[in-house]
């Protein structure tokens, strides 16, 4: 129980995503997380302004079940599985962020300099979050997958596409975090 | 009957997901500064037993639970539009530090602001589907 509740090593959280990935394919599905915002755009209506959305989302509503199933299994992670030990980041991670003016590096899932409302109530920090979401949102459907989709599932299946997508993500997250956040933070 | 399946892969999804630590924000930061193997080795090990799972069900002809042969769809084959919304996608995942599975695990652990990402990424999802027919691909 103990090593349960300790963060789990690579060697143990890699092979149980590809389990995921491999029960998937085997009940008939594939795994992508990101098709999932483009459903919810159906059913909120978005198929009245493209065509893109005009198909059939209840064929999806097994994926939204592991989407709700997900929200739940995050919270009996953290409500029941955790015990609420800080994270082993690297000293030099920390060392970068403190230098950045972040406090509390790895004792929450994510900095409160971005995700605490009192700083999401500032324009810098509202627009922070706007524009990863809508670059999440935009740049996975343009790209036709996202980690799930391409690095997980593309890759195991040896595509050549997902691997042009995956090293479009490393692009755009490297320079993000070498060339942008200096200016950002 | 049919959902609980799917209920219970979102769930063990949601549990691995957060007890590896992927879904934090300074894992991703940690990552692109190539400060630690942790996220390498699970992305490695992922893809790595990935590829022999996807085998072995080609090698031994498994077939699913609809007794249909195992299928993964191909993507189609492109250039343009894989390595610029891929580089699109990245910039946004090493900002908000969670890509689309991890935004609604985050929203379990009870991070209520992911909701503000959630609903950006269904806006930049809403205005990919608009300028669809006028983007390279």
């Amino acid at each position: 129980m103990e090593n349960i509740l300790q963060p789990w090593p690579w060697y143990v959280s890699g092979p149980l995503i590809a389990l995921i990935m491999a029960v998937l394919v085997f009940f008939g599905k594939t795994f992508g997380m990101s098709s999932n915002l483009r459903t919810l755009c159906s059913i909120g209506g978005a198929g009245k302004y493209a065509d893109f959305f005009k198909f059939d989302w209840k064929t999806q509503r097994w994926n939204l079940t592991v989407v709700l199933g997900a929200i739940i299994g995050g919270c009996i992670a953290v409500q029941f599985l955790s015990d609420g030990s800080t994270m082993d980041l690297s000293h030099e991670t920390i060392a970068d962020l403190n230098a950045y003016g972040f406090q509390n590096v790895g004792k929450s899932l994510l900095p409160a300099e971005l995700y605490d409302w009192g700083n999401i109530m500032s324009l810098k920090g509202l627009a922070i979050l706007v524009i990863a979401g809508f670059l999440v949102g935009f740049g996975t459907r343009y790209a036709g997958g996202c980690t799930s989709g391409h690095a997980i599932t593309g890759l195991s299946n040896i595509q050549w596409p997902s691997l042009i997508a995956v090293i479009g993500f490393f692009v755009g997250g490297l320079i993000m975090t070498h060339l942008l956040f200096p200016l950002i933070f | 009957m049919k959902f609980l399946k799917f209920l219970l892969v979102g769930i063990f999804f949601g549990i691995v997901l957060v007890k590896s630590e992927a879904v934090s924000w300074y894992r991703i930061f940690e990552m692109f500064k190539f400060q630690s193997f942790h996220m390498y080795g699970i992305i490695g090990t992922a893809v790595g037993l990935g590829i022999l799972f996807l085998w072995i069900f080609r090698k031994f002809k498994v077939k699913n639970i609809e007794g249909e042969k195992i299928k993964v769809p191909q993507k189609e084959k492109r250039f343009t539009r894989y390595i610029l919304g891929g580089t699109i996608f990245g910039l946004g995942w090493a900002l908000a530090g969670a890509c689309p599975g991890p935004m609604y695990i985050l929203l379990g652990t009870g991070a209520s602001s992911i909701l503000i990402v959630i609903a950006a990424a269904l806006l930049g999802t809403f205005v990919y589907g608009l300028l669809r027919g006028k983007l390279p691909h």
